[in-house]
């Protein structure tokens, strides 16, 4: 059975697709500003910190999906005031954040009673078992990144590209910064469901920077990523489909190759360019 | 006249030694006044105080008569070196246009009179022609312009440039300083050098600044005061345009 008509026939398919979907979408917008900020690693930070939430939230019987939301705005959070205020010791905060986050989630979830708890899902994500509630969640979580960047993306702009300037204006820096990396994390929760919270990093950082070698805007980045990001999750989840690999890692292997081939080739266009620019010059001289 | 800056018995250590000592400088609306000084001699920690970027371990700061934080939005700020970095995603237009945040609603887009404000600002600095361009493109010189029309473009009273020419050469240099004398019909405009000679060409005053206020005189600068300035004996080279 090919692809298109099995999405037509199982509704897992279909949600696995929106689930794609709207993954890239929260990437396509927040990835370009973790890409100029170079906060991957932050972000990664706050990805692997979440599983304590998602831990604690199955130990004590709540939505594991909220516990990730709140574990991964209280380490941005954390992590942004840490920043702020001894910027030297950023790194090893963050490097702390990510192992103690997953050693208390493996922790709870070794004593959560019952075997319902899957840390394989949460760590490399399960694509193919959105249930519809979760998909409502991603909608909602999508609209509220879309409204918040687009309420203050001038002021975004102004922080990620020079904050003293931004300051001086009258931008209050500090909070944007932290809003940033709250948003930062709400896209980190977006992702988790689709590709697991060890994988994130690849598709909140790789389109984006696929976007930044062919236009030279966030706005513009923001769209091309978007598009990129929902290419790689459909292509990703039919190759998945066709010969019966795990859905999230194929999605992020298929995006690290589209990666490698939009580097090359943009190196290969900035020459080409160059060399008929200067081929033009020389053969019409004026 | 009003007074644009009032600096009162300013001082400053980043936690060593002084920095600044005993500063004090006023500066009257519409007056066009050149800092000179060493390397390390305080000038650019002077303009971040002046700005409110840093806080001041005594003394007193007024500018428009308001403290530093609540003054600086009428200040227009052109950096010594850019702390943005060149290959960031960003056009000229976009960049001038940050310099229009505080004014107008905070919540979505750019309205009309800041793109309108925008073109005035990139016309009088002789950008509009690289709106579209991406910064990472343009030469040393451009650069330097556009970073004057982002200050421009929030419409100031009082004008800051900390080393305005220090990566660019000779002709462009006497460009910039050219349409600052034209600016400074309508504003007070502070300029950070480290070339005494040339600037003193342009400037209504001089303040030579080496951990303390050492001289703000109008009158022409000698030897002595840049031997006593530089505690070094500089060669004078005579300017002839």
């Amino acid at each position: 059975m090919d692809f298109v008509a099995a999405v037509g026939a199982y509704g897992f398919l279909q949600h696995a697709l929106l689930a794609g979907l709207l993954a890239s979408l929260g990437c396509g917008v927040i990835g370009p500003y973790v890409v100029v900020k170079r906060i991957g690693f932050l972000a990664g930070g706050i990805a692997h910190s979440v599983l304590g939430g998602v831990g604690a939230a199955l130990y004590y019987g709540a939505d594991p999906l909220l516990g990730a939301l709140a574990a991964a705005i209280l380490a941005a959070l954390l992590i942004g005031w840490v920043k702020r205020n001894w910027r030297t010791q950023e790194d090893t905060l963050i490097g702390a954040l990510w192992a103690i986050g997953m050693a208390a989630g493996v922790l709870f979830m070794a004593r959560t009673p019952g075997y319902g708890t899957d840390l394989m899902s949460y760590l490399f994500g399960n694509i193919l078992l959105v249930p519809e509630r979760e998909l409502w969640f991603m909608a909602a979580l999508d609209l509220v990144l879309l409204l918040i960047a687009w309420l203050f993306h001038r002021q975004f702009l102004a922080v990620a590209f020079d904050e003293e300037f931004a300051e001086l204006r009258g931008v209050p820096v500090t909070a944007f910064y932290l809003l940033l990396l709250c948003l930062v994390a709400v896209t980190v929760v977006l992702l988790i469901q689709v590709v697991g919270l060890i994988l994130v990093i690849a598709l909140l950082t790789l389109p984006a920077a696929i976007a930044s070698h062919y236009v030279h805007t966030l706005g513009r980045m923001m769209v091309l990523a978007t598009l990129a990001g929902a290419a790689f999750a459909v292509g990703g989840l039919t190759l998945a489909f066709q010969y019966d690999l795990p859905g999230g890692a194929t999605i992020v292997l298929l995006t690290g190759a589209g990666y490698v081939v939009a580097s090359l080739a943009a190196g290969r266009l900035a020459r080409w360019r160059a060399r008929r620019s200067t081929a033009v010059a020389a053969g019409r001289p004026r | 006249m009003n007074a644009a800056i009032e600096v009162e018995d300013l001082s400053f250590s980043y936690g060593g030694p002084r920095v600044l000592e005993a500063v004090s400088l006023q500066v009257p609306e519409g007056e066009f006044i050149g800092m000179v000084g060493p390397n390390a001699g305080g000038k650019s920690t002077l303009l971040k105080l002046m700005l409110g970027l840093l806080e001041p371990q005594g003394g007193r700061i007024r500018i428009l008569g308001r403290p530093p934080d609540r003054g600086r939005r009428l200040i227009g700020y052109v950096p010594q070196y850019p702390v943005f970095r060149r290959d960031f995603p960003i056009t000229v237009e976009q960049v001038v246009l940050t310099g229009r945040l505080g004014h107008g609603p905070t919540l979505g887009g750019w309205r009309r009179a800041d793109r309108l404000a925008d073109r005035v600002a990139m016309g009088e600095a002789e950008v509009a022609a690289l709106a579209a361009r991406r910064i990472e493109t343009l030469s040393g010189g451009q650069l330097q312009r556009v970073l004057l029309a982002r200050a421009l473009v929030g419409e100031p009273r009082i004008l800051f440039l900390d080393e305005p020419t220090a990566n660019i050469d000779m002709r462009v240099e006497s460009d910039i300083f050219d349409l600052l004398k034209a600016l400074n019909a309508r504003m007070t405009i502070v300029v950070v050098s480290h070339d005494v000679a040339f600037i003193s060409r342009y400037v209504t005053r001089v303040a030579c600044l080496n951990r303390t206020l050492m001289c703000h005189r109008t009158e022409e600068i000698d030897g002595k005061t840049i031997r006593a300035l530089y505690d070094v004996d500089v060669r004078q080279v005579a300017h002839h345009h």
